[in-house]
């Protein structure tokens, strides 16, 4: 059984054939719109979640297939006392895939354990959320057509922030990658991901606490929002909360083309009139996530459209 | 100093000195009945010092907690007073319920059915990472 639980999970092949197919399903919609017809995606969805969870029930409806699940754990028998695993096991029965979402880190590595369809890993705590990487690698390739040779900034929260640790990942496959990470020090990238991902794969890297400095030298600005959820300490989260706002002021140092990406929501990292910028993405990012996930529930599937 | 030797047993040789005991509680052979003695400080010409465990029953000794604990650790089978087979260890590429992941929001912290599973992820550090959460399990060998 095929399961997606981390970035690395799928090839770079894989991933440039699901950008193809995304692609194509952006050119050619009427083609995709019946292929999933009598298939059900459960979304399982143990923590609150709006645009991942409506975009992977978006995806499936416009693949012609069905959406049963549930969207926080206190509707969910988990509030009775279920294991994910036996939760997971019962929704296998009823669905032909699962995306789902759960506090707990590696949560989605103990359902796949026990599921008889393919699980895909919609978030798990602060560690992967591999679909919101297609998102951004769709984003990456539509704007800046290329995966190599690019400066990326990473700002904000770095160490529970699952979307940076996954497209830090699924960039360490390609060549000519730089990474910034602009971070407070409570905040920094995990000392795994740098012995693990970044020195592994021998990518430059610095990390720093001023973003101002580094703005100059950057093709892509990732921002991310503090997750006052990820805190045992809600002192430190008020003090970190806004410890990076863009603003226009800072933008104005930044290349013309450079991207502004952000996984959303947002607090106040990002201000609202930089919304009107050019090189804001961070919406486009959402559009390209559902074609993501539409790609990725077909290939996962097995089903390719009739030409 | 004088140990008797074994008709039939294991010796566990080239323990790290000072880890005897350590290792003895890791095995749970205090849950033994047969004889077991824990040498410390042997001289070695190959380590300087080292203690050795012999244990006077044929019992199952899991390999993998042994080579997590110290890959250079020797195992000596002893059969009717000769040592009939030495077994040289090697870093387990997976290990189950030997350690438990202390990541708080990991899964296993609050599904407690479930195995701690830790791979090597880095030969040459000695890391073992959760397979959930990918937390580290620290450095293999005197992390006990």
């Amino acid at each position: 059984m095929r399961h997606v639980l981390n970035i690395t999970d799928l090839s770079v092949s894989e991933i440039d054939s699901l950008i193809a197919t995304a692609m194509d399903i952006i050119g050619n919609r009427e083609k995709y719109q019946d292929i999933c017809r009598r298939k059900k995606l459960a979304t399982l969805f143990f923590e609150p979640s709006t645009r991942t969870r409506l975009s992977f029930e978006a995806a499936m409806l416009e693949l012609g297939g069905s959406v049963i699940g549930f969207s926080s754990a206190s509707s969910s028998s988990s509030s009775k006392g279920e294991s994910v695993s036996d939760t997971v096991k019962v929704v296998s029965y009823y669905a032909d895939i699962i995306a789902m979402r759960h506090p707990k880190e590696g949560a989605p590595v103990a359902a796949s354990a026990v599921s008889g369809v393919p699980i895909i890993n919609a978030g798990d705590g602060g560690h992967n959320h591999p679909t919101q990487t297609l998102a951004d690698l769709l984003t990456i390739h539509r704007e800046k057509g290329r995966f190599n040779d690019l400066t990326v900034g990473f700002c904000g929260d770095l160490k529970f922030g699952r979307t940076v640790h996954s497209l830090v990942s699924a960039l360490s496959r390609y060549c000519g990658i730089n990474l910034v990470f602009i971070s407070p020090d409570e905040l920094k990238i995990p000392q795994y991901i740098i012995t693990d991902i970044v020195n592994k794969n021998h990518m430059p890297y610095i990390e720093t606490r001023d973003m101002e400095s580094v703005m100059p030298t950057l093709d892509i600005l990732y921002m991310t929002r503090v997750q006052g959820e990820r805190f045992f300490n809600e002192a430190d989260y008020v003090r970190l909360k806004d410890y990076y706002i863009l603003t226009p002021d800072k933008l104005a140092a930044a290349k013309p083309d450079m991207c502004v990406m952000h996984p959303l929501p947002r607090v106040n990292e990002i201000s609202r009139t930089i919304d009107s910028d050019p090189r804001a993405c961070y919406f486009k990012q959402v559009e390209n996530g559902k074609y993501m996930r539409m790609a990725l529930i077909m290939m996962l599937l097995g089903l390719t459209p009739e030409i | 100093m004088v140990v008797d030797k074994i008709e039939n047993g294991i010796v566990l040789d080239h323990i790290k000195a000072g880890n005897a005991m350590a290792l003895y509680r890791y095995l749970n052979l205090d849950e033994l009945d047969c004889s077991v003695a824990i040498i410390k400080n042997v001289k070695s010409r190959k380590m300087g010092k080292k203690d050795i465990i012999k244990i006077d029953s044929m019992i199952d000794i899991n390999l993998d907690v042994l080579g997590y604990f110290d890959e250079n650790i020797t195992v000596n089978i002893i059969r009717g007073g000769e040592r009939a087979e030495k077994k040289h260890l090697s870093l387990p590429r997976e290990i189950v319920n030997i350690v438990k992941c202390k990541n708080p929001r990991c899964i296993t912290s609050t599904e407690q059915e479930l195995d701690h599973i830790f791979r090597l992820t880095d030969p040459q550090r000695r890391v073992y990472r959760c397979a959930y959460c990918d937390s580290a399990g620290g450095n293999a060998g005197g992390n006990v």
